[in-house]
């Protein structure tokens, strides 16, 4: 179905728009410090949107509306509900944390953080590269006014400063390889672009420039090396609620555009753009386990660990066409899928734990902070290990099935130079390990240097043990939700 | 739910309840919980045992069902006579290490029972898995409960021995999940080991994934040259957490060699064997040499570890019927033996917190009914006939002369090392005259210690004087194993 205004497919998206701007509105008259009403109608919204999400998702099928710029499919539509379950529980996460850093003056978390949400379902479900980049830029430019909302921090602000200017730089790429490729294609509709490419008669050199500069912008947005740099100045300086914010669901989005440009848009190009991936992917695992073990800031190091893991989700991207033969596509995206969702969960949970142990005036982001946890609240140091061990790769939790699927995409392309990557990536998760440990010796194995006691409200303790379960769980039971990314894989590919 | 679900995941079960509701405050029922939940670990194992068929070498009481459709791995479980006292020698460990930790422990009980209690369970997942990737993250997850034991309630140096142990181990097993990976794709998407088992593979993906997997069981056993973590983990280790390190840990990797290098790559594992037998006679000769210098009393029986292992992996790479066998014999009566020796010197060093040979001397005139336990240990860690030591050994030596005589002399001589540096320890620790005043002030043992070291003593014994239950339930399952490695791959 196509060409018609198919408002259902959008719904969601107007709801949001909708709400975001009522809330923000309402929020005027709220007085309480906690802004506990603006915080429970922005979860409701939330709720009815991820509902709706899911039944779409669920329900299958794909619909592209309002004259093909939009497309509603299940890989957008689950990616869409695990980003809005994400944001959620970020804001579940965030709002003592804000509140008690006078963040809450206003109700601007709540208002930034929807309007962020709806950048990101612009970009999962844009099927146009105008809309996505619109999409882009809403996402981002929340983010650059959440990270700068604690406005008399001088970190934060310094922090959302570089983020603005190299963020603004990433931007410029991104739509200068769109206006290349459109310069040489002549449309900006994904599926039409695909067609010109396919059909061989554009010229390849202008595309394959564009090409370049559109995977510079997305190693940007994903925050891989070399275009790394503001990650962790960004993760340690922001706030720790918007860190999660901007750590988390973004990069659900992150995942989807490289999806909807790189494979829907110019698959006929993958032996360029896979070999940039190898690259970017090669020096990611690289500098950022390397990186990592010298940090003894956590949000520092969780920061380089991102970098080291979307290497991995890089991995997976890169191995979908083998000697132009498809074959493997649905297998390869697929299991990048899988590692991106289980990674936002996991940090999810890692991020819910330093929010937690955050009081008024003490940050609690240093390793050292973390002494004996284990000891002041066995809970919370299983959670924040499960994660831990969940990142490096462990078994039975999520992140080993992530890691199992990637190298399994590797391997099955039977290529020798993917076998060797594959033994690359699991010697440098070795010594990813070695990192994560760490924390987990200091939480463990070190005596507390404090005897405080923590406390958390009702709703961030209950989110939270669900939230670590869930790592455990899916680690017992991956199969599930490695299947629904196939099939949504799948359906995205054969459309 | 199957016997062997039973008994993987009911001590995982009582485990996972003593983290959540145990407190030190009720160390008391923790204890009793803990206790209550291995014995009944141990006994839902017994079953298997007593229903096992000796005359079929396929796999019994199977449990299969899909787990990960995507990857098409299944939850497959099942025993043969490979691994069938595996399983319940881990549960019975499991009983003895849960009495030994009885008021030993006193800071975080319910963690530190809770943690053994997973571990277990785990450990029999890994003997009982028929599915890799079953298989893998049983052998995977074992490492994070005894990476917090050892970081918990080790000794001075924990945290090097903790993380030393865990990377070491970890890198070894990270190549052979490239090669599980491989061979699923190989397959044709499997993960089924019995399929793996005859596929067609050739010379050189036979070598590559050989020592694939030799990097993950040959650290895990722990063979020379890799075998350096283990003194260093053994020294720092808590005394349970030493005992179930050498009792079953290193067993797992001995396992892999038979489940795995053997019949998934017999070309290459009959091409490479002379390496595996020199590293084997390297680990049993110059291991126990090393063992013979050693201070430290832990540190010499991790040595009299790795040489003992020695000893199996010879076994198993001589291919005959009676090496293999004795390899497996050995191993069960290592566990034992190790066990015991580890936990003999718990029982010194809770008094003395010390594990200095130089610091004791004289022990036997104030430990009377320990020093016996002590010197019939000791003997039966020298190997000496009527004690489990004995049967594996001899079956090793006797299929190494098989072979070929002058690897089975080598062998052979190895023995009197073993005796030279165990009952020179001896020496040096229970006889003589009373050495200073930390020894004239030793308690003997109480009921809990007698009762832990009778049990071991009793198995010992049985295994040592009538060994045929344990070469009976082999017999059948290492024949087919040696035919199935007999045949060539290549094609």
């Amino acid at each position: 179905m196509t060409d018609k205004l198919s408002w259902i497919a959008v719904y969601p998206e107007i709801i949001l728009l909708l709400m975001a701007c009522l809330i923000t509105l309402m929020d005027l008259g709220v007085k309480s410090r906690q802004r506990t009403r603006t915080y429970l109608w922005t979860l409701l919204t939330l709720g009815v949107v991820a509902l709706l999400q899911f039944m779409y998702a669920s329900g299958g099928g794909t619909l592209y509306s309002l004259y093909n710029m939009v497309v509603s499919d299940p890989m957008g539509n689950w990616l869409k509900f695990f980003a809005t379950i994400a944001v959620m529980v970020t804001l579940v996460y965030g709002r003592p944390y804000a509140a008690d850093r006078d963040m809450l003056r206003g109700g601007e978390l709540f208002s930034l953080s929807m309007f962020a949400l709806l950048g990101m379902f612009i970009m999962i479900s844009g099927n146009n590269f105008l809309l996505i980049y619109l999409g882009l830029e809403l996402l981002t430019l929340s983010s650059y006014a959440l990270v700068a909302l604690r406005r008399d921090n001088a970190t934060a602000t310094e922090a959302a400063m570089k983020y603005f200017v190299l963020g603004a730089l990433a931007s410029g790429f991104l739509l200068y390889g769109l206006s290349m490729i459109y310069g040489a294609t002549g449309s900006l509709d994904v599926n039409a672009v695909f067609r010109a490419i396919n059909s061989g008669r554009v010229n390849p050199q202008v595309l394959v420039f564009g090409t370049v500069f559109v995977v510079a912008g997305l190693a940007f947005k994903l925050g891989v090396v070399p275009f790394h740099m503001w990650i962790p100045d960004v993760y340690q300086g922001a706030p720790t609620a918007v860190t999660l914010m901007i750590g988390g669901a973004p990069k659900l989005a992150a995942f989807a555009i490289v999806i909807r440009l790189l494979v829907e848009g110019m698959l006929p190009l993958a032996v360029d753009w896979q070999q940039m991936l190898m690259l970017l992917a090669i020096a990611s695992l690289l500098v950022g386990n390397l990186a990592a073990i010298m940090q003894t800031n956590l949000k520092r190091m969780l920061a380089f660990s991102t970098i080291s893991q979307m290497g991995f989700v890089l991995l997976g991207l890169m191995s979908g066409v083998i000697n132009g033969n498809v074959y493997s596509a649905a297998n390869a995206y697929s299991s990048a899928m899988f590692y991106v969702v289980t990674y936002v969960l996991t940090t999810l949970a890692s991020f819910g734990v330093i929010l937690l142990l955050a009081r008024e005036g003490f940050e609690s982001e240093e390793i050292a902070d973390f002494a004996g946890l284990n000891q002041r609240s066995p809970l919370y140091a299983a959670i924040m290990a499960i994660c831990l061990f969940s990142l490096a790769g462990i078994p039975p939790l999520v992140g080993f099935y992530a890691k199992l699927s990637v190298l399994q995409a590797l391997v099955a392309s039977g290529q020798t130079l993917h076998i060797g990557l594959a033994v690359f990536a699991v010697i440098m998760s070795l010594i990813g390990a070695f990192y994560y440990l760490r924390v987990v010796k200091v939480m463990y194995f070190d005596e507390p240097i404090t005897a405080t006691t923590v406390a958390a409200p009702f709703d961030v303790r209950a989110v939270l043990s669900v939230n670590g379960l869930l790592v455990l769980v899916l680690g017992l039971v991956p199969g599930g939700l490695m299947t629904l990314c196939a099939h949504a894989i799948q359906q995205m590919l054969g459309t | 739910m199957g016997l062997l679900s039973l008994a993987i995941w009911m001590p995982i079960a009582f485990g996972v309840l003593l983290l959540a509701l145990g407190r030190d405050e009720q160390a008391r029922m923790v204890r009793w919980v803990a206790l209550i939940g291995a014995l009944a670990s141990f006994l839902v194992t017994l079953p298997l045992y007593t229903g096992f068929k000796l005359d079929t070498a396929a796999m019994q009481f199977v449990e299969k069902m899909p787990w990960m459709e995507r990857f098409n791995v299944h939850y497959h479980l099942g025993v043969d006579g490979i691994s069938l006292w595996f399983v319940l020698l881990t549960a019975f460990i499991n009983v003895v290490v849960v009495i030994a930790g009885w008021e030993v422990i006193t800071r975080r009980v319910n963690q530190y029972m809770g943690a053994f209690l997973i571990l277990s369970g785990l450990m029999i997942g890994v003997f009982a898995a028929l599915d890799g990737m079953l298989f893998y993250v049983f052998f995977e997850a074992t490492l994070i409960p005894m990476y917090l034991i050892i970081g918990i309630w080790g000794g001075p140096n924990k945290i090097y021995a903790a993380f030393k142990f865990f990377l070491y181990t970890l890198l070894g097993s990270l190549l052979t999940l490239i090669a599980l990976i491989f061979l699923y794709t190989k397959s044709g998407g499997s993960f089924d080991i019995a399929t793996w088992h005859t596929l067609p593979l050739d010379r050189t993906t036979q070598t590559l994934l050989f020592f694939a997997f030799f990097a993950a069981f040959a650290v895990k056993v722990p063979m020379w040259p890799v075998h350096t973590w283990l003194p260093d983990v053994h020294v720092e280790a808590p005394t349970g957490g030493s005992a179930v390190l050498a009792a079953i840990m290193l067993k797992l990797g001995a396992y892999g060699f038979l489940r795995f290098s053997l019949p998934i790559a017999p070309d290459a594992a009959h091409e490479w064997a002379w390496l595996l037998i020199a590293l084997s006679l390297i680990a049993v000769i110059y291991v126990g040499l090393v063992a013979m210098v050693q201070q430290d009393m832990k540190k010499l029986v991790a040595y009299s570890s790795v040489a003992h292992m020695g000893f199996v992996t010879l076994g198993f790479f001589i291919f005959n019927d009676i090496g293999v066998a004795g390899g497996l014999v050995q191993m069960i009566a290592h566990g034992f033996v190790s066990a015991a020796m580890f936990l003999s010197i718990g029982v010194l060093y809770d008094r003395v917190h010390s594990r200095e040979i130089a610091s004791y001397g004289g022990v036997v005139n104030t430990m009377p009914k320990f020093a016996a336990f002590a010197l019939f240990f000791a003997m039966a860690n020298c190997g000496l006939p009527g004690t489990a030591g004995f049967v594996g050994e001899w079956m090793v030596i006797l299929g190494a002369v098989k072979y070929n005589f002058w690897i089975g002399l080598a062998a052979a001589t190895a023995l009197i090392f073993g005796a030279a540096y165990t009952l020179w320890m001896f020496k040096r620790v229970y006889l003589g005259p009373v050495a200073n005043d930390d020894v004239k002030a030793l308690l003997d043992i109480n009921g809990r210690e007698f009762l832990m070291l009778a049990l071991l003593a009793i198995a010992v014994l049985v295994m040592g004087v009538y060994p045929k239950p344990f070469t009976d339930v082999m017999d059948t399952s290492v024949a087919a194993l040696l035919k199935h490695v007999a045949l060539s791959k290549l094609n």
